[in-house]
C-alpha cells in the first residue's frame, strides 16, 4: 500500500498546462521566481498575481491542491514575518515593550508573505501538472549545455529517473525490515538520542545491503539491454516544441517586460 | 571451413566452457577458486524450447549470464549466433540477439512507466522514434500488457511485471531469450502467466527460449531438458527421458511432479505403468485399463 | 497458550479515496500445538493477519486475544508478546545485520533483556535447532548460502522461545531439497517441541502433508477452515477463487469419477500409492 504513495505531486488531468513542453515549464517558473524578486510595489503585485490566477485556472488543478505546498514553509513564512513586521525601523504606530510596528515593517513583511506564498504556489504549478519523469527529462534537455563543461548531465538525469522508481520501494523494504526486528524484540521508539541511533543499526545495514543487492541488479539487467551510456541514444518521447509552447514563451517574455517596465516607471 | 561450421552450429553453443569466481584477498592475491562451470558442451537449436533445471549453486545461473556476455568464459568458448561471447566488438551484437529476464521483477525495470521501460532497449540500440512506438505497440501486445501501458510498474503483481520485463527484451528484436528463474519470486498464478507468455512467444513468434528454473512443473512443456549438477551437465534429453528417473533427480536436489512421483512410485509397487508419466490425465487413462480388469463393469470411461 | 481473533478487521487507508477492506470480519482460535496452513493468493489478506497475530498491525475492528487477554488492552506488554508469537517474514534473511552469525541469533534474546548466559545458550540451541553445523557458527552472515541465510533467520527467531511460530513463506525460492529440509525441521520444531506453527504456503502439497489444519483466505475474508483433507473436497471453489487442490486430489477425485472405490480424501503420493495398489491387489511395496 505504501507504493501507492506518488512521488512529487503530480495532478492528473488534461489541460493546456499538462500537455506544454516541460522546458517551457521550467522556464515560465524561473521568470515568475525572478520577477517575484524585481517586485516591490503594489502595481507589480497586482500583475504577478494576475499571471499566477490565470496559470492556476489554465492548469485544471484544484486550488487547494496549489496551497498544500504552503504547509511546509508556513513556519517559515510565520518567522520572516514576523522578523521583518518587529524589527523594521520606521515610522511607530504601536509599540509593546520592545517590540515596535512600523508602517514601512507592515509594507515589508506584507510584500515579503506575498512573495514567498507566491513562490511555493507558482513551482506547485509546474510539479502538479508535470511528471517526475518529464522534469527529468525536461532539466536533461535545458541544461544540455552544460555537458560542454564535462557536467555528465545524462548520467545525472537517469539517476534522478531512478531513484523516482526505486524509492516507494525501498520505502516500502523499509517498513518491513522494521517490522521484522520489532519482531525480534526492537525497540525504535524509546531511549535517548544514543540509544535511538544504536537502535537503527538493524534496520539501515540491511537496508543499505537491499539498496546496493538491487543497484547491481539493475545495473546487470541495464546492461543486458544494450545500455551505454547517453551517446547513440535515441528517444521514445523526444522533447517537441509545439505552438503552445511559442505562445507560452511570448506571454512569459510579456509578463517580464511588464514587471521590469513597472519596476522601471514606479 | 569456417562458414559450414557456422551452418551447422545451433544459436548457442558451448564448447568446454568452464568458469572460475575467483576471490581475491586485498592484496589481489588468489583466496580461493569456485568453479562455477566445469567443462560444459551445450548446443541449443534455434526455435527450440529448452529448460535448465539445477539446485542453487548448480551454475546454471552462471551460465545464463555467460551466454549475453555478462561474464566471460575462463576457458573455452561460447557462440551466440556464430558470435563469440569474448569477443568485446560483439558484445552489444550478441546482447541483441539473446535478451535475459532476471529473478527479480523489481530490480529489472527501469522506466517509471510500462511503456516506457519497454522502449529502454530500443532507446539505447538508437532505434528512430517512430521504429521504437511501433516495437513497443508490438511487444506490449505480444505478452498482453497493452491494457497497462501507461501504469507505474509499482502497481504491477509480480508475474505482471515479469511479463513487462519480457516485453521489453521483445522489442529488441531478439533471435533467444534467457529467462533466468523468472518465476522464482511469484505465486503460483503468477508462474503460470509467465510460463504459458514464454510458451506463446515460442509457439508463435519462434523465439528460441532458454528457461532456467527448478520447479519442475514449468518444464513438462519443453523440448528439452538440462540437469546442471555442481558445473556439469548430468542430465539431457525430452522432459518424459528426465522424469523417468526421479531417483537420479532426488540425488541432484530436486524433485518431480506429484502426478509424476505417484507414477513412479506406482511402477515401483509392480503396477504396469510406462516411464516418465507427465500429466493426471495420462496417468489416469493407463491406470484406468487396470481397474477394469479387477472390477469388471464398474468402470465408466 | 491459545491465540484467538475476533471479528477482525483492518481497513487500509482509512477516510481516504483508496479505503479498501485487507480483512474483513475473521474469526479462529488456534489452540495450542496446532499446525495450521494459511493459503490464499497474493493480496488475499494472510500477510496482514498474520502481523496482526503479533501485534504489529493494530485491527481497525475486533481483537486478538492470546491466552484470552485482548494483546490491545491497557498495559499490555506487546514486546513480551512479541516473544512468545515468534514471526519470522518472507526471505527473512533480508534482516541479517550482524557481524557474525552467532551475533545475529543473540539480537532477539538481547532485546528481551536476558544475561549473557541464557543469551548465548538460547542462541546456541536455536542455531542446533535449525540444523547450522558449528563451523558457521563465527562466519559473517553474508557470507552464507540463500538456505543456510535463511536458517540463521530463523533461528534469529527461535531464540526468542516462542510458543507460537508464524512462518510467512519459509521455503520461497529454495531449490527443491532446500524446500523439503526447512519443512522437516518446522515439523520437528513442532513434533519435538510443541511448538504452535502457522505456516504461510502457496504449495497445497506441502499443506497436506505437514499441517492438522488449512484456513484459506480470500479477499480478506477466511474461505475455508478446517482439516487439509476436508477442505481439499472443495476442490472446484479453491479453483474458483484462483487456488487449486493437491494433485493426488484430483487423481483420486478423477479415479472414483470412473467408479474406482477409492477413498476422495487421500492427498499425498504415499497415501495415494498404498491405496491404489492395495486396490489393484498386485505387486509388493516398502
Amino acid at each position: 500500500m505504501i507504493r501507492d504513495i506518488t512521488l512529487g505531486q503530480y495532478y492528473p488531468v488534461d489541460s493546456v498546462l499538462h500537455r506544454m513542453d516541460p522546458r517551457t515549464k521550467l522556464f515560465g517558473t524561473m521568470i515568475f521566481i525572478i520577477s517575484l524578486f524585481l517586485s516591490d510595489s503594489i502595481g507589480a503585485y497586482v500583475i504577478a498575481t494576475g499571471f499566477l490566477v490565470s496559470a492556476i485556472k489554465i492548469s485544471r488543478v484544484p486550488f487547494r491542491f496549489m496551497v498544500r505546498g504552503l504547509k511546509a514553509v508556513m513556519f517559515l513564512l510565520l518567522i520572516s514575518v514576523s522578523f521583518n513586521l518587529f524589527l523594521t525601523d520606521g515610522q511607530v504606530l504601536v509599540k509593546i515593550w520592545f517590540l515596535k510596528i512600523t508602517r514601512e515593517g507592515i509594507r515589508i513583511s506584507c510584500f515579503m508573505g506575498l512573495r514567498l506564498i507566491y513562490l511555493v504556489v507558482g513551482s506547485s504549478i509546474m510539479t502538479l501538472t508535470t511528471t517526475p519523469n518529464e522534469l527529468t527529462d525536461g532539466l536533461e534537455k535545458s541544461l544540455g549545455f552544460l555537458k560542454a563543461v564535462k557536467v555528465p548531465v545524462h548520467e545525472i538525469s537517469m539517476m534522478m529517473s531512478i531513484a523516482l522508481r526505486f524509492i516507494p520501494i525501498l520505502v516500502e523494504e523499509t517498513d518491513k525490515i522494521m517490522k521484522a526486528q520489532m519482531a525480534r524484540g526492537a525497540d525504535f521508539e524509546s531511549g535517548n538520542l544514543l540509544q535511538k541511533a544504536k537502535s537503527m543499526v538493524p534496520l539501515l545495514v540491511p537496508l543499505f545491503i537491499s539498496a546496493f543487492r538491487r543497484a547491481t541488479d539493475l545495473a546487470m539487467a541495464m546492461e543486458a539491454r544494450c545500455y551505454r551510456g547517453g551517446q547513440g541514444r535515441t528517444k521514445m518521447k523526444p522533447l517537441r516544441y509545439g505552438r503552445r509552447d511559442q505562445a507560452a514563451y511570448m506571454v512569459c517574455f510579456v509578463y517580464l517586460a511588464a514587471m521590469v517596465g513597472v519596476r522601471m516607471v514606479l | 571451413m569456417r562458414e559450414t561450421e557456422r551452418a551447422i552450429m545451433g544459436i548457442i553453443k558451448a564448447s568446454r566452457l568452464i568458469f572460475d569466481y575467483i576471490r581475491r584477498d586485498e592484496d589481489e592475491n588468489v583466496e580461493e577458486i569456485d568453479r562455477a562451470i566445469d567443462n560444459l558442451d551445450v548446443d541449443i537449436e534455434k526455435g527450440s524450447f529448452v529448460a535448465i533445471l539445477g539446485h542453487n549453486g548448480s551454475g546454471k545461473s552462471t551460465f545464463a549470464k555467460q551466454i549475453n556476455g555478462i561474464l566471460t568464459p575462463t576457458e573455452g568458448t561460447v557462440w551466440v549466433s556464430g558470435m563469440n561471447t569474448a569477443d568485446e566488438e560483439a558484445i552489444w551484437e550478441i546482447r541483441k540477439k539473446a535478451g535475459m529476464v532476471f529473478q527479480n521483477p523489481d530490480n529489472q525495470i527501469i522506466g517509471n512507466v510500462v511503456e516506457e521501460d519497454v522502449g529502454f532497449g530500443p532507446e539505447n540500440m538508437g532505434i528512430p522514434t517512430e521504429d521504437i512506438w511501433r516495437r513497443v505497440d508490438e511487444s506490449l501486445e505480444a505478452v498482453g500488457m497493452t491494457a497497462y501501458r501507461y501504469k507505474s510498474p509499482n502497481k504491477l503483481s509480480g508475474g505482471q511485471k515479469q511479463r513487462v520485463a519480457i516485453a521489453g527484451v521483445m522489442a529488441m528484436r531478439p533471435e533467444c531469450i534467457i529467462l533466468d528463474e523468472p518465476t522464482a519470486m511469484l505465486d503460483p498464478n503468477g508462474r503460470k502467466e509467465v510460463i504459458k507468455t514464454v510458451r506463446e512467444l515460442n509457439q508463435r513468434e519462434g523465439i528460441t527460449v532458454l528457461l532456467i528454473t527448478h520447479y519442475m512443473e514449468e518444464v513438462i512443456e519443453a523440448d528439452r531438458v538440462i540437469v546442471m549438477d555442481d558445473g556439469k551437465l548430468v542430465m539431457d534429453g525430452t522432459p518424459r527421458e528426465i522424469f523417468s528417473r526421479v531417483d537420479q533427480l532426488k540425488s541432484y536436489r530436486l524433485d518431480v511432479p506429484q502426478v509424476t512421483e505417484l507414477a513412479y512410485e506406482l511402477k515401483k509397487a509392480g503396477i504396469d505403468l510406462p516411464d516418465g508419466i507427465l500429466s493426471q490425465e495420462e496417468l489416469m487413462s493407463c491406470l484406468l485399463p487396470a481397474f477394469e480388469k479387477k472390477f469388471p463393469g464398474q468402470i465408466i470411461r | 497458550m491459545s491465540i484467538r481473533a475476533e471479528n477482525l478487521t483492518y481497513i487500509y487507508g482509512q477516510g481516504t479515496a483508496f479505503e479498501q477492506y485487507a480483512l474483513k470480519n475473521v474469526n479462529f482460535e488456534i489452540p495450542h500445538g496446532q499446525f495450521v496452513g494459511l493459503i490464499g493468493h497474493t493480496g488475499s489478506g494472510k500477510s496482514t493477519l498474520i502481523q496482526h497475530l503479533n501485534g504489529l498491525i493494530k485491527p481497525t475492528e475486533g481483537a486478538v486475544y492470546y491466552e484470552g487477554v485482548d494483546i490491545h488492552g491497557e498495559g499490555y506488554n506487546l514486546r513480551e508478546l512479541r516473544s512468545k508469537v515468534g514471526l519470522v517474514f518472507q526471505y527473512p534473511e533480508h534482516q541479517l545485520f550482524e557481524v557474525d552469525v552467532f551475533a545475529d541469533v543473540c539480537y532477539g534474546p538481547r532485546n528481551l533483556g536476558l544475561a549473557k548466559e541464557e543469551m548465548e545458550r538460547r542462541a546456541k540451541e536455536a542455531l542446533e535447532l535449525v540444523g547450522l553445523e558449528k563451523k558457521y557458527w563465527e562466519q559473517s552472515p553474508f557470507e552464507l548460502s540463500g538456505g543456510q541465510k535463511r536458517r540463521v533467520a530463523i533461528a534469529g527467531v527461535l531464540a526468542m522461545n516462542p510458543q507460537v511460530l508464524i512462518l510467512d513463506e519459509p521455503t520461497a525460492g529454495l531449490d527443491p531439497k532446500g524446500r523439503d529440509e526447512i519443512l522437516d525441521e518446522i515439523s520437528q520444531l513442532h513434533k519435538e517441541r510443541g511448538i504452535s506453527i502457522i505456516l504461510v504456503s502457496h504449495s497445497m502439497e506441502d499443506i497436506a502433508q505437514y499441517a492438522d489444519r488449512l484456513m484459506v483466505m480470500n479477499h480478506g475474508e477466511k474461505a475455508f477452515d478446517g482439516p487439509p483433507r476436508e477442505v481439499f473436497e472443495h476442490y472446484k471453489e479453491l479453483e474458483a477463487i484462483g487456488l487449486a487442490a493437491p494433485q493426488v486430489t484430483y487423481i483420486v477425485h478423477g479415479l472414483r469419477d470412473h467408479g474406482v472405490p477409492i477413498d476422495p480424501e487421500l492427498t499425498t503420493v504415499r497415501e495415494a500409492r498404498d491405496a491404489i495398489v492395495n486396490l489393484l491387489g498386485g505387486g509388493e511395496h516398502d
